[in-house]
């Protein structure tokens, strides 16, 4: 059933490099379940204390969108200059807002 | 010398992408890329990653002989990262849709080539210096301009090395300056192991522009911003300096400083030694790959039984659930 040569799953590495910074991806590993694949992290990616913490996530399990949705899909946020603070003028005499 | 694509690309969506490189955006793995630009990649970026698995081979050779426990700890360490330098670029080339198993396979089969300068032997205690210091060095001259390269796994893979390789170049310096201070003999050993690495380390950055059959169509795409002689050249400068000061000297009787450019002009390289390693007959080809094949071979039962014992783990929480 089982070949040597058969491939191990590839997980995605995301490491936190300092306490309360966000989880960032590194790259990916080949292991066989979820704790390997934290050890194989471990020694792929944070060899110089790069991470306090780590994720490792099976890659078949992410959901991304696609470059070819970039336009449709990123739509909505293009027209809605309201929402950043820049569109708002304020009067000359206010120095500190 | 431009190759013909295996298939007809979409004129429009070529044309978008030479834009995109032209404006200098990175490429991602699910972006549109040209037929010839993934299989460039990919060839590339595979010969490296075995470069640096390769690579752990001639260093490995002297863990257990190295002359102190702080050298020992230091080599291992080194090694170790040469390893997992290999890693982070087969996962770089995995987002191209290739696996890593074919990837290894291709090299086992001697199908997929290496850097030759791990075709040389490591003879002497001096030569993890050299290796350290020159080859490591070389490789962050190379490194660093591909950590500029167009696709963007490559890139990142490449900004992560490059701040480990500078651990790597230190600490062979430190033994070549080391053994330059030290006894007669010592001396001896460093001069005469630098001798040995510094062609075959200049010969990194392969053949003369006119003479890479690849360079062309990597600069075109963005993968390489510098040419191999211009590489080759900052390496020759970079290190001129740091051998005047450890008091050795490069094996090199036409070495000439030139005023006008500020560079240092090297003799004519030896390209008939350089393509006969390539090829195969270098004095460790053979042994290096039979290493390679030894060590995969007797890591087949670990990767089996990793695999029984995660069927068998899934299988006990499906019963349990």
């Amino acid at each position: 059933m089982s070949s040597p040569d058969r491939s191990w799953p590839l997980w995605e590495v995301f490491t936190q490099g300092k306490d309360g910074e966000p989880h960032q991806h590194a790259g990916s590993v080949h292991a066989t379940d979820a704790e390997h694949a934290l050890q194989n992290a471990r020694d792929t990616y944070a060899r110089r204390n790069e991470g306090v913490s780590l994720w490792v996530v099976p890659s078949a399990a992410i959901t991304a969108s696609t470059p070819e949705d970039m336009g449709p899909f990123f739509d909505p946020a293009n027209d809605k200059a309201y929402r950043h603070p820049q569109f708002y003028k304020v009067p000359k005499g206010v120095k500190v807002f | 010398m431009m190759q013909a694509p295996a298939v007809a690309e979409d004129p429009q969506r070529l044309e978008e992408f030479v834009a995109r490189i032209a404006r200098d955006e990175s490429i991602e793995p699910k972006d549109w890329m040209p037929e010839r630009y993934r299989k460039q990649l990919i060839r590339m970026m595979a010969q490296h990653a075995h470069s640096e698995v390769v690579g752990m081979l001639p260093e490995g050779n002297w863990i257990t002989r190295a002359p102190s426990l702080r050298r020992k700890m230091i080599l291992l360490a080194k090694v170790q990262d040469e390893g997992g330098h290999g890693l982070y670029i087969y996962c770089g080339a995995e987002t191209l849709g290739v696996d890593r198993h074919d990837l290894v396979q291709e090299l086992l089969d001697g199908k997929a080539k290496y850097s030759s300068i791990f075709n040389y032997p490591t003879l002497t205690w001096a030569d993890m210096g050299a290796i350290g210091w020159l080859v490591d060095g070389a490789a962050i001259v190379n490194q660093t301009m591909l950590a500029k390269a167009s696709y963007g796994p490559y890139a990142r893979a490449m900004v992560r090395i490059c701040k480990e390789e500078n651990f790597h170049k230190r600490q062979g310096y430190e033994i070549m300056a080391t053994l330059a201070r030290g006894t007669r003999a010592q001396r001896a050993m460093a001069q005469e192991s630098l001798n040995r690495w510094w062609w075959p380390s200049l010969m990194m950055f392969g053949p003369h522009d006119k003479d890479s059959p690849n360079s062309e169509e990597l600069t075109r795409w963005g993968i390489k911003r510098k040419s191999n002689d211009e590489l080759r050249q900052r390496f020759v400068n970079l290190t001129i300096a740091q051998v005047k000061a450890i008091g050795l000297t490069v094996p090199d009787a036409d070495l000439t400083y030139d005023e006008a450019s500020g560079d240092w002009k090297t003799g004519p390289i030896d390209w008939d030694e350089f393509w006969r390693v390539v090829k195969g007959n270098g004095p460790c080809n053979k042994e290096r790959l039979a290493a390679r094949q030894k060590a995969h071979d007797d890591g087949a039962w670990v990767r089996e039984a990793a695999l029984v014992y995660a069927d068998k783990q899934a299988g006990r929480s499906t019963e349990a659930a």
